[in-house]
């Protein structure tokens, strides 16, 4: 992280698509136990981990998003019975090709949170807010103003 | 005139004497030496025009999608697709056989004349040779021999020079020289298949993602976004693109980096599980960007996380469509607890 985003206590802010069905009901479940994660999300809530496109998660990079965070049901456990296992080789593409050409790994994260799962979801936003922190501000798409 | 182009004359002017094809879509001799051009032929007289040397370059499969694209019909009594014949390289008929699949191109209603290749003249290194050596000379004639290319220059003097060291980056790496499933072959030897097993990826790998990144940045930053790449990759039909919708507005329509990036980025992403490496993109760009380092990854992935080769059969489903309850999912982050 660059000195100066320290100095000015800079918070990561990461972008959150999180399925209707199971991770926005399990990040709904950590708010209603009260449990503490870092502040960093802006939850955006999706149909389906299977509705996301790629372009979502370039524009919110573009956009200043520092990360992307896209959870859905775990694979069987689809609403739509197979969303989130025909998003899955999509995630694993896109990953792999910003990877490839040179844009941190941790910038964007894939996970499975299902709607009981509280804590998994607060330890996986405390888990990416850290990855993110540790890459510092995201310039690199960012489009300036 | 060689007879690779007397027996694509010979099959196209029996087709259209047949009745068997509405228009064909071969190569015709360009206005220089370095370059053949496309040509819709629609009559076995005009056949006469058609022309195969090594300069055949271009992807023809590119033209397809927009000949069967047709307004609403009315229910009983839609008007016949149009019976196509094409001259096809084997990149030309992958491409054409992942149209088919998309339902871009019906394959009934296509005729391939398939033509073993023994890689394309890449004009830009030719030009770059005769450059060298006679100064920046047109040239007006070529002769593909089998260990050289003879070529004549505007002002009179012949040249030769090696062939091997002229021919497309894309296709001394080729896998599949020979085009699978044509109607019809024309005879001839192809170059033996190569495969370097992504050699130029695994050197871009290498680099640390600083200068992986500085590379992508450095290459696409001379972007002008003229979307030649775009227009000259057959399997990039759709009629509506991303970089040019306003509702929703998802890049902006300027060289700014951000946008012409993500452009890039998410061009080569809808190529997965269709490109056939054939460089048409590449070859188009005029402003010389080396995009292979990131085209290629994308056919790499799909090729090793899927097992699936685009443009051999019609029946697999194309691998963003389906899915195996197996698939790996190494890359999903698991949190600490939980």
């Amino acid at each position: 992280m660059s000195e100066a985003a320290m100095d000015q206590g800079w918070q990561p802010r990461i972008v959150a698509f999180l399925c209707n069905w199971c991770s926005y009901a399990g990040a709904d479940l950590a708010g209603v136990s009260r449990m503490q994660y870092p502040p960093s999300i802006r939850v955006i809530r999706v149909p389906c981990s299977g509705r996301i496109n790629p372009l979502f998660i370039a524009s919110a990079l573009q956009s200043g998003a520092d990360g992307v965070l896209v959870s859905g049901c775990h694979p069987g456990d689809c609403h739509y019975l197979s969303g989130n296992l025909v998003a899955r080789r999509k995630f694993a593409l896109v990953k792999s090709l910003l990877a490839h050409v040179g844009i941190e790994p941790e910038r964007v994260q894939f996970s499975w949170v299902s709607a009981s799962e509280g804590g998994r979801f607060a330890s996986l936003v405390e888990k990416v807010t850290e990855d993110v922190r540790k890459l510092g501000p995201q310039k690199k798409l960012a489009k300036v103003p | 005139m060689g007879d690779a182009a007397r027996e694509i004359r010979r099959i196209a002017a029996e087709l259209f004497d047949g009745k068997k094809i509405d228009v064909l879509i071969g190569f015709e001799k360009g206005s220089d030496g370095y370059r053949s051009r496309p040509v819709f032929v629609s009559s076995a007289a005009e056949a006469e025009r058609l022309a195969w040397d090594a300069t055949c370059s271009h992807n023809l499969a590119v033209y397809l999608p927009s000949l069967f694209r047709r307004g609403p019909q009315k229910k009983g009594a839609e008007s016949a697709p149009p019976r196509v014949g094409v001259v096809a390289k084997a990149c030309d008929m992958r491409s054409l056989i992942a149209l088919a699949k998309e339902k871009q191109a019906p394959r009934e209603s296509l005729f391939v004349i398939g033509v073993p290749c023994r890689g394309m003249i890449d004009a830009r290194k030719l030009e770059a040779e005769v450059a060298r050596a006679a100064g920046g000379v047109e040239v007006t004639a070529l002769v593909d021999g089998e260990e050289a290319v003879s070529v004549e220059t505007a002002d009179g003097r012949a040249l030769s020079f090696a062939r091997e060291p002229l021919v497309h980056d894309a296709c001394l790496e080729c896998r599949f020289p020979v085009p699978r499933g044509a109607d019809v072959m024309v005879e001839g030897h192809a170059r033996p298949a190569g495969n370097n097993g992504d050699a130029l990826l695994k050197e871009f790998a290498k680099l640390s993602e600083t200068e992986r990144w500085q590379k992508f940045q450095a290459e696409i930053s001379r972007c002008i976004r003229c979307y030649a790449c775009r227009q000259a990759c057959p399997t990039c039909y759709c009629t509506e693109c991303f970089a040019e919708t306003n509702s929703p507005a998802w890049i902006g329509v300027t060289t700014e980096l951000s946008d012409t990036m993500i452009f890039h980025i998410v061009r080569i992403f809808h190529q997965a599980g269709r490109c056939s490496e054939c460089d048409a993109c590449v070859r188009a760009c005029p402003m010389g960007i080396d995009l292979r380092p990131f085209t290629k990854k994308i056919a790499a992935d799909v090729r090793e996380m899927f097992g699936f080769t685009p443009g051999f059969d019609l029946e697999t489903p194309p691998p963003l469509l389906t899915f195996r309850e197996d698939d790996q999912q190494g890359f999903i982050t698991e949190p600490h607890r939980g």
